[in-house]
């Protein structure tokens, strides 16, 4: 629970955090330090040198302008489970914001720390897929020429611990699109008793006429597999679909299908468990959109 | 009338300073030129060290000393085992603070590093070489005692530490005759007793005087003290242990550990204070563990759903080592209690310790008696399944009845005092268990999975009869002892020998003081926790603090009255039989003006101007009060939960606990017991729970993998409660601190089973997390 010796920087600018990353080879960038400094007490981490973005005031702040919902990076769980904004905007990210770990965990940790940690037990990046979010990404100009570019979510998560950011690139900003009145959307997890992290983590955006007939759907899910999990399968059965008890339990079920093979396990949920699991979450999730009873 | 503060649910005084930040614990004591520890623990449960190579750490920055186990040669003596019970064939093995030849388990200490700060200590650490050759390990311990295990220890042939039977009444001829007989294996999985403190020790030698005073995270610091001068060699009288402010104990901080022994030993190497703090890490891998059963069990009835017997064979893991009490957990806290609040004509505990490659096993809150209860409870339902009678009526028909003044169980023990059938019926009252059954059978007609467990339980606490601690071989008393002390402005102190360390005995023992001498509760202070200002004392542990250390705190006062009423009679210029005393003041019998209150007689007393012939001046006790039983605590507590087949998730819909204490000193206090300690034991039963791999490894070793419970897991707890005395103890009171885990283990695992019954599920090994639960049903399907 000690760290090795490290060098603190506190950058003032982006830029500034930039140009430290890439003269200093090994230095870590700190959000809210909630994946970083447990890995560094443990020793599993060891950045020579560790650059503070906390006082960056432009990562900071919520905003909704021309259908589009902007979070900064540096924005903290509390302040977006706190923000009349995002419950209007995105009641999803809203309310999956206020399911992340504890209070010490959501007051300290950021949306661009937790998407750029990329651990799959994590919710936002489930949900970030879901609702299709727009990553805004600042690189190095100059020798890169790899100035700002922006990636969605779909194509942001590589692998476990593992995003397309490189070592010299900075999340700005996440950008999502409101939801329309007739869009229902839903995050559903199994919580780890430890931690609140996702066991198993479903999301969907539906989009449900008068006649409760689901016009358009998005579904993932994550914490079972190394990155989110789009569920074509299921968003083809949902399609055309009355959403009846019956249509939901044989749509969800095709999620089977979308997982592939590599399927996380671990002592306190096998593989074999997860993967039953998706099928649940996804049916817990679209209840609740759908507000059918569940008990 | 007299006004009592005994039985008043006031606010905690402990409480503003811990808030607040006000406390100041070990890891907050400074020293001047003090310096830092960090020990370097064994990463394999079962190596031979071939060599160590310090050099290098010994050069790193800011390093002042790096020691191994050769280094505690003929300096150290071994780690004692301090419970060693009798005629058990008991091998109390060789322990030595750091491992010298060979590491039995991961977490073994094998060097410690001394340096200007924890930093360097810990970046030193990593430049120590060790090699090791790793030996074949064993981690379960039925598995241990099996033929061909890897030896542990070369004087415990087969692994066995001991083989322990207390066998009560015919056991054998009440499973000859028994209509039916019940069977089980229980496995009662390790638990580690966390605290929200790390523990932590400053050792500060002084060599001038010869003295070694220990800031410990101690439970016990007296008996610190007194293991402490038999590992150090020091004198008792040269050893301070100071433990005022321990954040949490749950048994995790009443074993006397290697590491405080350690940095005892480098501070008197260095001639300067050394401090060192548990990381949670190690705390995981080198803090004691809890329980750790494979149990076989079996139960004896007759058609009626009369219990005849009830015997066990029980494989207890001990760990690497004997821990202070380990061996007394599973023996004398378990085997003398299978009757539970039954009358039961033969009970039979059929004990093995076990070594094994694995953290050392000791106390975790309620210590072998929520294991007994387990069992006896989880045979019980098993029973009525089998019988097909209502598992409360079952137990209602085997309870012992009231008895005021002792009960004798098939096991030899005596219970004091006990009327169980009045709060199962309150409990029962209080939810409407008819109607619940009703609302059962309607849920399951629609596919909802609910269910109820109910828990009768008697416990034996208050440790004890210092005469039976030595006759089962508890290595020290069990009495308590307490000094009480008036001050010249009529203020009163009382020093303690228990060592309270968040259960708030600041507050109780003000409150029996208080009332004892008619003196305002904030009038009263109480002091504990430093061996140097306290009266010997054993400790806190074994719920028997109130029981035991508050007995002596009253009995101290009493003297004090008695003496403070002849110094009444002698100012007030009456004969002593014509004084009389209500509320904190003497007065001559039918004059009531003519009256002094006992703070100002103590004001006398200390500037003694006026003092009878012959009287000693100042006004105080000391008291020792050595119980002449056990307390039994005794309840029901009743749950019900609800599960989700679809995925194997458990709610806990209500938790309702009935517990009879005796008299409560502070029921606000006594809730905040029970609500802890049923947390703990429904932790247990579906989330806590240790997982070693194959090869010893520890995988739950941090709070991402082992989860413990929190506050939003539960409903808000439904607190009953009875009064029985106990005829005994001189407030009637008996042990709260661990009711809750004793009963609420089993009570949730009940209800989680008779949920599942339509399922087809009869058994789940702990914890019951959603998958085990889950697989369990697909299992009962028959898919
Ligand atoms: C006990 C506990 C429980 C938790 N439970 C949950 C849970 O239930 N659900 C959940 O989703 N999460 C959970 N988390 C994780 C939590 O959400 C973290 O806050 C989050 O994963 C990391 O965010 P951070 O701001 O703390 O990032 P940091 O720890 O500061 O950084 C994490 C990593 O991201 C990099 N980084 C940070 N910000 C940026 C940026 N803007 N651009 C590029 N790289 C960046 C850092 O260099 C580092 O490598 C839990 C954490 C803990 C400790």
């Amino acid at each position: 629970m000690f760290a090795t010796e490290f060098e603190y920087k506190k950058a003032s600018s982006i830029s500034e955090a930039i140009q430290l990353l890439s003269s200093n080879e090994g230095a870590k960038i700190l959000a809210g330090g909630h994946s970083l400094l447990p890995m560094m007490k443990l020793r599993l981490a060891r950045p020579t040198m560790v650059i503070d973005i906390g006082g960056i005031e432009e990562m900071r702040g919520i905003s909704v302008e021309n259908g589009t919902l902007r979070i900064g990076a540096l924005t903290t769980h509390a302040q977006i489970a706190d923000s009349h904004v995002v419950q209007e905007a995105a009641g999803i990210l809203w309310e999956t914001a206020y399911g992340i770990g504890d209070p010490q965990v959501r007051n300290r940790g950021t949306i661009g720390g937790n998407v750029s940690h990329a651990d799959p037990a994590s919710d936002l990046p489930t949900v970030l897929t879901v609702v299709d979010a727009k990553f805004t990404i600042q690189g190095q100009g100059g020798i890169t020429r790899r100035g700002s570019r922006t990636v969605s979510a779909g194509d942001f998560f590589v692998g476990p611990f593992t995003t397309v950011l490189a070592e010299n690139e900075v999340l700005t900003a996440i950008e999502i699109p409101v939801l329309a009145e007739n869009q229902k959307a839903e995050y559903a997890k199994m919580a780890h008793p430890a931690t609140s992290f996702a066991v198993v983590g479903a999301g969907v955006v539906l989009t449900v006429d008068n006649n409760n007939v689901c016009t358009a759907a998005r579904v993932a899910v994550g914490g079972l597999t190394p990155t989110p999990t789009r569920g074509p399968s299921v968003e083809a059965a949902l399609v055309g679909k009355e959403l009846t008890d019956e249509n939901i339990a044989a749509a969800t079920a095709l999620i089977d299908g979308d997982l592939g093979s590599d399927i996380l396990g671990d002592i306190f949920a096998s593989a074999e468990y997860r993967r039953a699991m998706a099928a649940i979450e996804l049916k817990h999730a679209i209840f609740h959109a759908t507000g059918l009873a569940h008990h | 009338m007299t006004t009592r503060i005994f039985g008043s649910g006031i606010r905690r005084r402990e409480d503003p300073r811990l808030i607040t930040g006000g406390a100041t614990y070990t890891d907050d004591v400074q020293l001047p030129g003090m310096v830092h520890a960090a020990i370097l623990r064994s990463p394999h449960a079962h190596a031979k060290i071939s060599s160590i190579d310090t050099s290098a750490a010994s050069g790193a920055p800011g390093v002042v000393a790096v020691y191994t186990g050769a280094d505690t040669d003929g300096v150290l003596n071994p780690i004692p085992c301090a419970w060693l019970p009798p005629d058990c064939d008991i091998k109390a093995v060789d322990h030595p603070a750091i491992a010298k030849d060979v590491v039995r388990y991961q977490g073994d200490a094998v060097a410690v590093v001394v340096a200007e700060d924890r930093y360097q200590a810990e970046d030193a650490l990593e430049l120590i070489k060790v090699d090791y050759e790793i030996l074949p390990s064993v981690v379960n311990p039925e598995a241990a005692m099996q033929a061909g295990a890897p030896q542990i220890h070369e004087d415990a042939p087969n692994n066995q530490a001991f083989h322990w039977v207390a066998d009560g009444g015919d056991s054998d001829a009440a499973f000859a005759n028994a209509d039916v007989i019940v069977k089980e294996t229980i496995i009662q999985q390790r638990l580690i007793p966390h605290a929200m403190e790390p523990r932590s020790a400053v050792a500060n030698w002084t060599v001038a005087m010869g003295e070694l005073t220990l800031w410990s995270t101690s439970q016990n610091p007296h008996i610190v003290r007194f293991l402490g001068s038999l590992v150090t060699g020091i004198p008792e009288h040269k050893i301070r242990v100071i433990a005022t402010e321990v954040g949490g104990g749950f048994g995790s901080k009443l074993p006397m550990y290697a590491d405080e022994m350690i940095i005892s030993f480098c501070s008197m190497q260095l001639n300067r204070p050394v401090k060192w703090t548990a990381t949670r890490s190690e705390g995981f891998l080198a803090t004691i563990h809890g329980r750790d059963h494979v149990e076989h069990v079996e139960l004896a009835a007759t058609r009626e759903g009369k219990i005849t017997g009830i015997r066990s064979v029980v494989y207890a893991g001990m760990g690497a080592y004997l821990s202070t009490a380990g061996p007394g957990v599973p023996t004398i806290l378990h085997g003398l209690i299978y009757s539970g609040p039954y009358d039961i004509g033969a009970t039979k505990a059929d004990i093995y310790g076990v070594f094994s490659n694995t953290t050392p096993v000791d106390t975790c809150r309620g210590a072998g008696r929520p294991e007994a209860t387990f069992l006896i409870e989880r045979l019980i339902d098993l029973l009525a399944v089998e019988l097909g009678t209502d598992p409360v009526e079952l137990r209602r028909k085997n309870l012992i009845p009231k008895f005021e003044d002792g009960h004798d169980v098939a096991s030899g023990i005596t219970y004091d005092s006990g009327d169980y059938e009045p709060l199962l019926n309150m409990v029962l009252g209080h939810v409407d268990y008819q109607a619940l059954r009703q609302e059962q059978a309607r849920m399951r007609e629609r596919g909802a999975y609910m269910g109820i467990g109910v828990t009768c339980y008697v416990e034996i606490c208050g440790l004890g009869p210092s005469q039976v601690a030595g006759a089962v071989g508890f290595g020290g008393g069990l009495w308590e002892s307490a000094i009480v002390r008036f001050h010249p402005t009529g203020k009163v102190n009382a020093y303690i020998g228990t060592s309270p360390h968040g259960q708030g005995e600041e507050t109780t023992f003000a409150q029996i003081i208080a009332d004892e001498l008619g003196v305002d509760v904030d009038d009263v202070g109480v002091i504990h926790g430093d061996t140097s200002n306290t009266p010997m004392g054993w400790g806190t542990y074994g719920s028997r603090t109130s029981t035991v250390g508050g007995a002596a705190v009253a009995l101290a006062a009493r003297k004090i009255k008695e003496k403070a009423r002849l110094l009444a009679a002698h100012l007030l210029e009456a004969a002593e039989a014509d004084v009389e005393y209500e509320d904190g003041k003497f007065f001559v019998k039918g004059s009531p003006d003519r009256s002094k209150t006992i703070q100002e007689i103590a004001t006398m007393a200390n500037v003694a101007w006026n003092m009878p012939e012959g009287m000693e001046p100042g006004l105080e006790a000391s008291a020792f009060y050595d119980p002449p039983n056990f307390v039994y605590p005794f309840g029901t507590h009743l749950a019900v939960v609800e599960v989700d087949p679809d995925n194997g998730h458990i709610e806990v819909k209500r938790y309702v606990a009935g517990d009879d204490c005796g008299p409560q000193i502070n029921p606000m206090i006594v809730e905040g017991q029970v609500h802890g300690g049923v947390v703990h034991g429904v932790g247990q039963a579906l989330w806590e729970g240790v997982v070693y791999d194959e090869n010893g490894q520890l995988l739950t070793g941090s709070m991402t993998d082992y989860a413990l419970p929190r506050a939003h897991m539960f409903p808000d707890m439904e607190i009953l409660s009875t009064v029985t005395p106990s005829p005994h103890n001189p407030l009637g009171v008996k042990g709260i601190g661990e009711t809750g885990a004793i009963a609420s283990t089993v009570t949730i695992y009940n209800a989680v089973i008779d949920a599942l019954r339509p399922l087809g599920v009869t058994h789940i090994d702990m914890p019951l997390t959603p998958e085990k639960v889950w697989q369990a049903i697909r299992q009962g399907q028959g898919s």
